[in-house]
C-alpha cells in the first residue's frame, strides 16, 4: 500500500544504495520527535569525543588549584567553567577528554557482545536440537547470575584493566543478545522464504546470513541502542566502585569515585560527570525509543 | 503442574550447582593465590605451603571441591580474612539490612510502577502516556550513582533535609532510609512502569479487549476483568527479575551511602581480596536469584491459564 | 446520492417477521436504518475516507449481507453501528438509526446499554474474540449482569441454555473452561451464544466463518439461520464470499471503495446483477457451473484504489470495461432504484442500459490435457511425527514417544502436464505431502517416486541441482513468499543463478525479465522491493521463482487462499496458462472444493491424514461419493443462483491425528456409518474405475444410489432451497 512511484530505471551502485538507506533511516527517525532528541544528544557527545584535543581548554591530567568553584579564574587567565577537583584539575576537560574513553570502551564491548550473541543466537534458533539446548543453557546460566555480582567476582580475579572490562561485558551481555536473535530466528525461520531459500538448495549459512539476519534487523538496532545506555552505565558503575579504568585517565565513573566523598562540600566535582553520563545514557535510550516508534510505523 | 515445578526447581539447584562450581574455580583453582591472600603478601614460600597442607589445598581439585561444597552446605562459609571472624557471622546481618533495604524499595516501586504503567498503556498515545513514557526513559537513563549523587546534592547539601549517609548505627532510622530507597525506586520503577504499559497497550489492542467493550461492559469492569489480568501477566516476571537487579543496584546504592548491608559487604571484601567472603556473598547472591527465577516461572505458569490446563 | 427519500422499505418476506422479543410491533420500524454514511480516519497522511457513502436498511427479522472485497470498507460499517472506531476514526458523515434512535448522537452510557444488550456482534477470529485468562462463564455470565442485573446464578443459569441454544454438546465442561480448551467451532458458537444472552434486536456478524473450516462454517452458517428464524433476530452479515451470502442472506448490499454499488433482494441481485462490479465478482468466482476449459474464469482488470485516490465520479470506472469518459467520470453517481423495480438499487450512470455479456476472455481450449508419463508416483508414503510425553506417567510409566500420523500411507501418481490436486480441511496432513516432496521433511516408510529417482528420505540438501530444479514450489502467504529485504530482481535472479541454469550474470538478468514478462509484471518490478508490491503481484513473483528452472512438478500450496477474489482469478489462469505452456505437472494443495474442480484433472480428497477417495474431476463430484466428500461438498457455500444442493451437517468434532480412530477415521462424524465395523475395521479401498476410488466400508451400489448434492434449478431460483 506504500508509495510505488519510484523510478525503475535509475540503476545504483551498492555504495549508493547503502547511502540511501542510510539516509532513510534518518529521514524516518526525523518522523519521531523522541528519536531526534536521542539522536541530537549522543551526536553531540560523539562530536565532543572527537573533538576533545581542540575544544577542552586543559589538559586533563594537569593541576591548577584543586576545588576551584565553577567560574572561578583560572591561573592562566581563563576560566574553570565547571570548577577544578581535588587535585585542581579542570572538570571540564576531564569530562570532554572521558567522553572519548566512554564512547570507545562502550562501542567496542557492545559490539564484541553482538557479534557473539548475533552469531550464537542465529545457530542456536535456526538449528535447533541440541546445540539449541546447550546454548541456551549456559545463557540462562550466566544470565541468572546478579550482573554486578559477577563483575564484581571477574575483575576481582583477574583485575581491573580496559580489555578486562570489555571482556567482562562481552561475557554478560552476549547471552542476553543471543536469547534476543534466537528468538527472531526461531520466528523467521517459518517464513516460506526461508523454505523457498531451502527448496532451492542454498547452505544453511546462507539462509542465516541472507535470508534471516537482515529481516531481524530492525529489533536488533533498537536492542543495540538500549545495549550502548546500558554498558556506559556499567562501565560508569564499574568506575565508580573503583573497579574500573585505572587512574588517572579521565572517566566519568572514575571521576565521581574520586570526589564523591567530598561532595557534601564541593558537590560540583561529581555533580557535572554525573549530568554528563546521564545525557549519553538518555540519548541512547530516546534514540531506541524513537527507532521502534518509527518501526513500529512501517 | 508438579512435574513443571519439580522439574523447575531441579533446573534452579543444577543452576546454583554449575555456578557453585564456576566461583570455586574463579576464585580457588590457584591454591598459591589463595595462599597469599590469606596469610597476606610478606610471607615466607615455607610459610604458605605449611598453610595449603593444613587447609587441605594440595589435594586435586574436584576433592577440593566437593570439600568446599559440603562445608558450604553445612554453613560453614570459612574465615574473613579483613574481619577476622566466621564469614557467616557477618553474613547473616548484612543480608537482614539489605532485605529491609529492598522491601522498603519494592513496597514503593512496585505499586507505584504498575500504576504508571497501566495509565500508560491503557490510552496509548494520550497526553498521559506521553508523559509517563518519557518520564520512565529519562529515569531508567541516570545510573544509580549518578542519581545518588544528584539527588544527595539537592537534598543534602543545598536543602539540607536529609542524612548524607546511612551507616544505621543507633537502630532503624527511617530518615537515612529515604535517599537510598529513592535512588532504587528511580531507576527500578521505569523498567517495570514500561514493561507494563508496553503489555498494557498490546492488550489494549487485541480483539478480546474489543468484544468486551461491545459487550457494553462499563470501561472500569474492561480494565480491571479483562484487561489487567492479561497485561501484568509480563511485568510479574520482570518484577520477580528486579530482585537479581536489586542485588546489583544495593552494591552502589550501599557503597555510596555506607548502608551496612549485603552489597556493601561484597564490594568491601572485592576491594580487600578477602577471598572466602566473595564466596559466600556471591553463592548468597546466585542462591537468591536463581529461587526468584524459579519463583517467578512456576508463578508465571500458574497465572497463565493456557499453560496451566494443558 | 443515495435512496430517494420515497424508496420504499423491502417487501417482508413470508416467511420472516417472527413474533417475539421487541421485533414484533415494531416491524413498520426498521431495525437498521443506515443513510450517506461516511467515516473517516486520520492519519498522519491526512484523512482518509474508508466509507464514503453506504446507505442500507435492515428491516426486523430480516438478514442482509454486506459484501466486498478487503478493503472495502465493509467491516468499517459494523464498527460505525457499534460507534467502535478508534481514537482515529469518525463518523463523517450520514445518520446510523435503530429502531428509530440515532445511534450517532447517542452519551457513552447510552451507548453502552445499546451495545452487547440491543445490538451483538460476532467476530472473524473467535479465539482472538474471547479473552484467554478467562473461562467460558465468566465471560458468558458478565453480559446479563451487566445489562439486566442478573446475579451470578442466574446469569449462568442462563448461559448455560444459551450454550445449549446454540448447540454445544457439552455445556457444562464449556462453562467451565478457558477459550483455548474449545476447538474453532465451538469457539465461535461460544461467541454467538454470548451475542444472543441479552436477545439482541440486531446481531452484526463481521466474517464469522472465514477462519473456519468448511464443515464448521456449514454448522455456523446453519445456526445463524436458524437464530434468525426462532428469535427473530436481524441480522447484518458481513462478508466476502458470495456463495455464503446466498445461503444466509435476505438481502444484499455490495460494496466497492467505501460506497454500497448495488443493493437488493438475493434473488434478484444474484439473478440479475447490474453494476458491472457485482458482475465482474460473479465472473472470478468457480462455480458448480464453470470449467477451465468451457467458461474461463475472468479476473477484474486493475486495483482498488487506494482511499485517498479514488476517482472522481465513479469509482468503478477506472476499471469497467463499459465506461464511457464524459459520462462515468463526470460526477458522483448516486444509488438510484432500477427502472420498473424500486427494491434493486444500483450506482451505475449505465444502470438501465443493456450492457454487453463478460467474461470468456481468455483463450477456449476444447481439448482436457492428455495424459503424458507418470512424472511422480508415490506409494504408501506416512509421515510421522514424534511427540515427546512429557506428562508426569509418560515420564515415570516410560510409555516415551508418541507418533502424530500426518500421512498415513498415500498412494498416488501424477502423470505429465496433470494438476493434481490433495483437497481437505485443516490438519488433514495435505501440506506434509508438500513438504516430504520438496524435502522439507522425509517420509517415515513408503516411496516417492520422481522422474525414476527415489525421493522419500533425501532431504532437500542432498538433492542434485537438477532435481531441485524440476521440483519447484509456490506458497501459500503472499506477505511471507518473498524475502522483504531483497529486491524482486534479485531473489528471481538468486533462483537463476543458484539452480545452475546460467553463470554470466547478464544472461541471468535477461533471463529475470523474461520471467517477469512470463508473469505479467513490468520489468521495473526488479528494482522493487516486495512491500511495494500488492499481494497477488507478490503470489506472481513467487510464481516466477518456482518456474524460472523450467520445472516437471510445482507444488503449489494454498497459493490463492490468502487473496481477494478478483485476484484469485487472474493468479489462477496465470498457474493454467504457465502449466500448458511449459509442460508442466502441477500439484495443488488447497481447501476450496469449487477452485480445485475448476482447475484440477485428478483429485484427492484427503482426511485426518488419508485418502478417502481419489478420482478424475470429470466423475468425482457425481455419485458415488464418499461420504467426506459428500459432506464436504455439501458445505461448500455456492455463489450460483441456477444451482441447488442437499444439505449435510456434521456432528462431532475430528478426532486427534495423535490417537486416530482403529477402523475409518471419519466414522466418528460419518451420518452414513453403518456399524461397529467402521469404528474397528479399516475400510478397503474399493475401485469405482481405472482411476477412481473410494476407501470405504460402505458397498459401492449402495453409494451409487445416492443422489447427487448439486442440482440445477429450474425456473426462478430459491435462495434457501432444499433444506
Amino acid at each position: 500500500m506504500r508509495d510505488t512511484t519510484i523510478d525503475p530505471d535509475r540503476r545504483r551502485s551498492p555504495l549508493a544504495a547503502a547511502a540511501g538507506e542510510l539516509g532513510r533511516g534518518f529521514a524516518l527517525i526525523g518522523e519521531s520527535p523522541v528519536g531526534v532528541v536521542g539522536l541530537a544528544l549522543v551526536l553531540f557527545w560523539v562530536a565532543v569525543a572527537v573533538l576533545a584535543p581542540v575544544i577542552a581548554p586543559y589538559p586533563p591530567n594537569a593541576q591548577y588549584l584543586p576545588f576551584a568553584p565553577p567560574g572561578s579564574a583560572h591561573p592562566d587567565g581563563g576560566l574553570f567553567w565547571l570548577g577544578a577537583d581535588h587535585l585542581g584539575r579542570d572538570v571540564l576537560s576531564r569530562i570532554i577528554w572521558g567522553a572519548r574513553t566512554v564512547l570507545i570502551f562502550a562501542p567496542l564491548a557492545t559490539g564484541a557482545a553482538f557479534v557473539v550473541g548475533v552469531g550464537l543466537g542465529l545457530v542456536a534458533g535456526y538449528q535447533r536440537g541440541w546445540i539449541d539446548d546447550l546454548l541456551s543453557r549456559i545463557g540462562d546460566l550466566i544470565l541468572s547470575f546478579p550482573v554486578l555480582v559477577l563483575y564484581v567476582v571477574v575483575i576481582t580475579t583477574f583485575g581491573a584493566s580496559a580489555i578486562n572490562i570489555v571482556i567482562a561485558v562481552t561475557f554478560a551481555s552476549a547471552p542476553g543478545i543471543m536469547r534476543i536473535v534466537r528468538g527472531l530466528t526461531l520466528d523467521l525461520r517459518n517464513r516460506d522464504y526461508v523454505a523457498a531459500a531451502q527448496t532451492r538448495g542454498e547452505s544453511a549459512w546462507f539462509i542465516m546470513v541472507r535470508e534471516i539476519l537482515p529481516n531481524a534487523r530492525g529489533p536488533m538496532i533498537v536492542d543495540a541502542c538500549l545495549r550502548l545506555g546500558y554498558v556506559i552505565i556499567t562501565i560508569g558503575v564499574l568506575g565508580f566502585l573503583g573497579l574500573g579504568l585505572p587512574p588517572p585517565d579521565p572517566d566519568w565513573g572514575g571521576m565521581i569515585n574520586e570526589t564523591r566523598g567530598m561532595a557534601l562540600y564541593a558537590p560540583h566535582m561529581s555533580v557535572f560527570p554525573c549530568l554528563a553520563i546521564s545525557s549519553l545514557v538518555l540519548g541512547f535510550n530516546l534514540l531506541a525509543d524513537g527507532v521502534r516508534e518509527v518501526a513500529m510505523r512501517e | 503442574m508438579i512435574l513443571f515445578v519439580a522439574k523447575r526447581v531441579g533446573l534452579g539447584l543444577m543452576t546454583m550447582l554449575a555456578i557453585s562450581a564456576l566461583i570455586f574455580l574463579l576464585l580457588e583453582v590457584n591454591g598459591e593465590a589463595v595462599a597469599v591472600k590469606v596469610l597476606g603478601p610478606y610471607t615466607t614460600p615455607e610459610q604458605r605451603q605449611i598453610w595449603l597442607e593444613a587447609n587441605g589445598y594440595l589435594e586435586p581439585l574436584y576433592i577440593r571441591y566437593f570439600d568446599w561444597l559440603t562445608r558450604l552446605l553445612g554453613g560453614d562459609l570459612g574465615q574473613s580474612i579483613r574481619f577476622k571472624v566466621p564469614v557467616a557471622d557477618i553474613v547473616w546481618d548484612r543480608l537482614a539490612n539489605t532485605a529491609l533495604l529492598g522491601a522498603v524499595t519494592f513496597a514503593i516501586m512496585v505499586p507505584l510502577a504498575l500504576v504508571c504503567g497501566v495509565l500508560a498503556g491503557m490510552r496509548e498515545g494520550s497526553l498521559l502516556d506521553r508523559t509517563i513514557s518519557i518520564g520512565a526513559i529519562v529515569t531508567t537513563s541516570v545510573p544509580e550513582f549518578a542519581s545518588a549523587v544528584l539527588l544527595s546534592a539537592i537534598f543534602v547539601f543545598w536543602l539540607g533535609w536529609l542524612p548524607g549517609a546511612s551507616p544505621m548505627v543507633e537502630g532503624v532510622d527511617p530518615r537515612q532510609l529515604v535517599l537510598p530507597v529513592m535512588v532504587l525506586v528511580l531507576y527500578g520503577a521505569g523498567y517495570i512502569a514500561r514493561m507494563t504499559r508496553v503489555a498494557m497497550a498490546e492488550v489494549m489492542q487485541t480483539p478480546y479487549i474489543r468484544t468486551a467493550i461491545l459487550k457494553g461492559l462499563p470501561y472500569r469492569l474492561v480494565i480491571l476483568r479483562h484487561a489487567l489480568r492479561n497485561a501484568l501477566l509480563a511485568p510479574f516476571t520482570v518484577i520477580m527479575l528486579q530482585i537479581n537487579w536489586l542485588l546489583s543496584g544495593v552494591i552502589v546504592v550501599e557503597f555510596f551511602f555506607a548502608y551496612k548491608g549485603f552489597g556493601a559487604l561484597l564490594l568491601e571484601a572485592s576491594l580487600n581480596q578477602d577471598i572466602y567472603l566473595i564466596q559466600a556473598c556471591a553463592m548468597v547472591a546466585v542462591v537468591v536469584a536463581v529461587a526468584t527465577q524459579t519463583i517467578a516461572d512456576v508463578g508465571y505458569t500458574y497465572l497463565n491459564p493456557r499453560i496451566r490446563f494443558d | 446520492m443515495t435512496h430517494p427519500p420515497d424508496t420504499p422499505a423491502p417487501p417482508a418476506r413470508a416467511r420472516d417477521p417472527v413474533p417475539g422479543g421487541a421485533a414484533g410491533d415494531a416491524a413498520a420500524v426498521p431495525v437498521l436504518e443506515i443513510d450517506r454514511l461516511a467515516v473517516t480516519f486520520d492519519s498522519r497522511a491526512g484523512p482518509v475516507p474508508a466509507v464514503v457513502d453506504v446507505s442500507l436498511t435492515v428491516a426486523a427479522g430480516e438478514s442482509v449481507a454486506l459484501v466486498g472485497e478487503s478493503g472495502c470498507g465493509k467491516s468499517t460499517v459494523a464498527m460505525a453501528v457499534m460507534r467502535h472506531l478508534g481514537r482515529s476514526g469518525r463518523i463523517a458523515g450520514g445518520t446510523v438509526r435503530f429502531k428509530g434512535r440515532d445511534l450517532t448522537a447517542l452519551s457513552a452510557a447510552e451507548l453502552r446499554a445499546v451495545r452487547g444488550r440491543e445490538i451483538a456482534m460476532v467476530y472473524q477470529e473467535p479465539f482472538a474474540a474471547l479473552n484467554p485468562g478467562l473461562t467460558v462463564a465468566t465471560q458468558l455470565a458478565e453480559v446479563p449482569m451487566v445489562h439486566e442485573g442478573l446475579d451470578t446464578a442466574a446469569a449462568i443459569a442462563r448461559a448455560r441454555d444459551m450454550l445449549c441454544l446454540v448447540r454445544v454438546a457439552d455445556p457444562d465442561r464449556v462453562l467451565g473452561a478457558y477459550p483455548h480448551q474449545l476447538s474453532g467451532g465451538q469457539q465461535q458458537r461460544v461467541v454467538i451464544a454470548m451475542a444472543l444472552l441479552s436477545r439482541p434486536a440486531l446481531l452484526l456478524c463481521d466474517e464469522p466463518t472465514t477462519a473456519l473450516d468448511v464443515t464448521v462454517e456449514a454448522g455456523i452458517v446453519a445456526l445463524i439461520g436458524e437464530i434468525k428464524r426462532t428469535l427473530g433476530t436481524s441480522v447484518l452479515f458481513i462478508s466476502h464470499n458470495l456463495g455464503l451470502v446466498r445461503e444466509v442472506a435476505d438481502r444484499v448490499c455490495v460494496m466497492y471503495a467505501g460506497a454500497v454499488v448495488e443493493d437488493g433482494p438475493v434473488a434478484d441481485v444474484f439473478a440479475d446483477r447490474v453494476h458491472p462490479y457485482t458482475r465482474g465478482l460473479f465472473d472470478c468466482i468457480p462455480t458448480p457451473g464453470t470449467d477451465k476449459r468451457a467458461r474461463p474464469l475472468s479476473a477484474i482488470p486493475g486495483r482498488l484504489p487506494l482511499p485517498q485516490e479514488r476517482p472522481a465520479g465513479c469509482a468503478f470506472a477506472p476499471r469497467c470495461r463499459h465506461a464511457l469518459p464524459g459520462r462515468c467520470d463526470a460526477g458522483a453517481v448516486a444509488l438510484a432504484p432500477r427502472r420498473g423495480r424500486p427494491d434493486h438499487a444500483v450506482r451505475c450512470a449505465r444502470a438501465d442500459e443493456p450492457l454487453t455479456p463478460d467474461g470468456a476472455s481468455a483463450a477456449r481450449e476444447a481439448a482436457p490435457a492428455d495424459q503424458g508419463e507418470v512424472v511422480l508416483t508415490i506409494d504408501g508414503m506416512r509421515k510421522y511425527y514424534p511427540v515427546h510425553d512429557r506428562s508426569l506417567l509418560g515420564l515415570v510409566g516410560r510409555r516415551g514417544v508418541r507418533w502424530v500420523k500426518a500421512n498415513e500411507s498415500l498412494s498416488f501418481v501424477a502423470h505429465r502436464r496433470q494438476t493434481v490436486a490433495i483437497v481437505g480441511e485443516s490438519g488433514c496432513g495435505k501440506s506434509t505431502v508438500a513438504k516430504v516432496l520438496m524435502g522439507l521433511e522425509t517420509a517415515t516408510d513408503g516411496r516417492v517416486a520422481f522422474r525414476g529417482d527415489e525421493l522419500a528420505r533425501r532431504p532437500v540438501r542432498k538433492r542434485t541441482p537438477d532435481q531441485l530444479g524440476a521440483l519447484q514450489m509456490v506458497f501459500q502467504n503472499p506477505t511471507d513468499t518473498l524475502n522483504p529485504s531483497v529486491s524482486v530482481g534479485a531473489q528471481i535472479r538468486r533462483v537463476i543463478t543458484k539452480l545452475g541454469l546460467v553463470r554470466d550474470p547478464a544472461v541471468a538478468e535477461r533471463r529475470m525479465f523474461e520471467l517477469l514478462d512470463l508473469v505479467k509484471l513490468p520489468r521495473g518490478f526488479a528494482r522493487r522491493k516486495p512491500r511495494q508490491l500488492s499481494g497477488g503481484q507478490k503470489q506472481r513473483v513467487g510464481i516466477a521463482r518456482a518456474f524460472a528452472g523450467t520445472p516437471s512438478l510445482v507444488v503449489a500450496d494454498e497459493p490463492l487462499s490468502a487473496l481477494d477474489v478478483s485476484v484469485q482469478a487472474a493468479v489462477t489462469q496465470l498457474l493454467i496458462e504457465l502449466q500448458r505452456s511449459r509442460d508442466t505437472t502441477l500439484l495443488f494443495i488447497s481447501h476450496d472444493l469449487m477452485l480445485v474442480r475448476y482447475l484440477a484433472d485428478h483429485i484427492i480428497v484427503m482426511y485426518l491424514g488419508r485418502i478417502m477417495e481419489q478420482g478424475p474431476v470429470a466423475t468425482l463430484f457425481d455419485p458415488p461419493y464418499h461420504p467426506y466428500t459428500e459432506a464436504l461438498l455439501s458445505a461448500v457455500p455456492i455463489a450460483d443462483a441456477g444451482i441447488g444442493k442437499r444439505r449435510i451437517l456434521l456432528e462431532g468434532v475430528l478426532p486427534s491425528a495423535l490417537d486416530p480412530p482403529a477402523g475409518c477415521p471419519f466414522a466418528s462424524r460419518c451420518p452414513r456409518k453403518l456399524s461397529s465395523i467402521c469404528d474397528t475395521t479399516p475400510p478397503p479401498v474399493q475401485r469405482v474405475s481405472e482411476r477412481h476410488t473410494i476407501t470405504c466400508h460402505i458397498p459401492l451400489d449402495e453409494l451409487s444410489r445416492v443422489g447427487p448434492v448439486f442440482y440445477p434449478l429450474g425456473g426462478a431460483p430459491q435462495p434457501e432451497a432444499a433444506d
